[in-house]
């Protein structure tokens, strides 16, 4: 069986976040920067990645590393689905399994629907060169989630494998 | 001859002024900031996920996913919306700890900063 995963990190893997003096961004002689929480507070004790903020947010958040709020007002519905869509059906590239639990762990439905993407599974005309451009998954994929060098994470699913019965076929 | 010694000098260059590394999803707003005699906003997408999904954000708060969408005024935030829904001294610091918020060097382009950069959210 071939798996396409990326290599775990090794555990002497050390991550290294810069101090926000010297992130290029912050000013340094602003008073005010002490008190601002460094990214090695918060980010060291969460789990690891390789790319973004050398965090897993996913893992993050299953393993109750973190509990972000999911709303602010009560009234809010907080709305999750455990779905998954198979996208790229015809690419040359593997297979796109598209969960839509963990995206929906941190986004609401109509973050993605129905601008971005339409409900109706085949009725989205994917494009990488549109991603890379920063439209359709790369609104956040490239921006905020993990980035698009990071490519067998959506493409994961081998094309000589019989798709899973538990997924959607889309486009 | 010329071209073949320019170019590595100014790719060399170019690397070497690349701006130092911001973290992973920075978001610099300076659409008024600066005009208005205030350092640019830095808004750190890590430091606020580790305390509310996106969706507070992008959803209930109205942010739209894109730097330089937002047209946010400190009107609007004193009065609790934007980032005052929760910048209002309750939830997170209040409106007039400007320096916590405006705490950016000056000249920064709004925009994406933090690597990993390509055609679309670090370059629009």
């Amino acid at each position: 069986m071939v798996l396409i995963a990326e290599a775990p990190i090794a555990a002497e893997t050390v991550r290294r976040w810069l101090p926000l003096a010297q992130d290029g961004l912050h000013d340094p002689a602003n008073p005010a920067l002490r008190l601002l929480q460094e990214p090695s507070v918060a980010l060291s004790r969460l789990p690891s990645d390789r790319v973004g903020n050398q965090v897993n947010w996913v893992a993050a958040l299953e393993g109750g590393h973190i509990n972000p709020r999911t709303n602010i007002l009560p009234e809010s519905r907080v709305r999750m689905i455990d779905l998954d869509i198979l996208l790229n059906l015809r690419g040359g590239t593997p297979i796109v399994r598209f969960p839509h639990r963990q995206h929906t762990l941190w986004l609401d439905c109509s973050n993605c629907h129905e601008h971005l993407f339409k409900s109706k599974a085949g009725a989205n005309k994917f494009s990488m060169e549109r991603i890379l451009k920063g439209e359709q998954c790369g609104v956040c994929h490239g921006a905020v989630s993990f980035p698009l060098t990071a490519c067998e994470r959506c493409h994961n699913t081998p094309r000589n494998k019989p798709p899973p019965a538990a997924a959607v076929r889309g486009s | 001859m010329l071209t073949r010694l320019i170019i590595p000098v100014v790719l060399g260059v170019a690397l070497v002024t690349a701006p130092a590394a911001a973290e992973y999803a920075d978001v610099v707003l300076n659409k008024r900031s600066e005009k208005e005699g205030v350092r640019p906003v830095i808004f750190p997408h890590w430091f606020h996920r580790v305390r509310f999904r996106c969706k507070v954000c992008h959803d209930e708060l109205g942010f739209e996913m894109r730097a330089g969408a937002n047209d946010v005024r400190m009107a609007d935030i004193v009065n609790g919306k934007f980032c005052g829904m929760c910048h209002n001294g309750r939830i997170a610091w209040g409106a007039e700890r400007c320096d916590l918020c405006h705490s950016g060097k000056t000249g920064l382009k709004s925009r994406v900063y933090g690597g990993h950069e390509t055609l679309g959210p670090g370059r629009w």
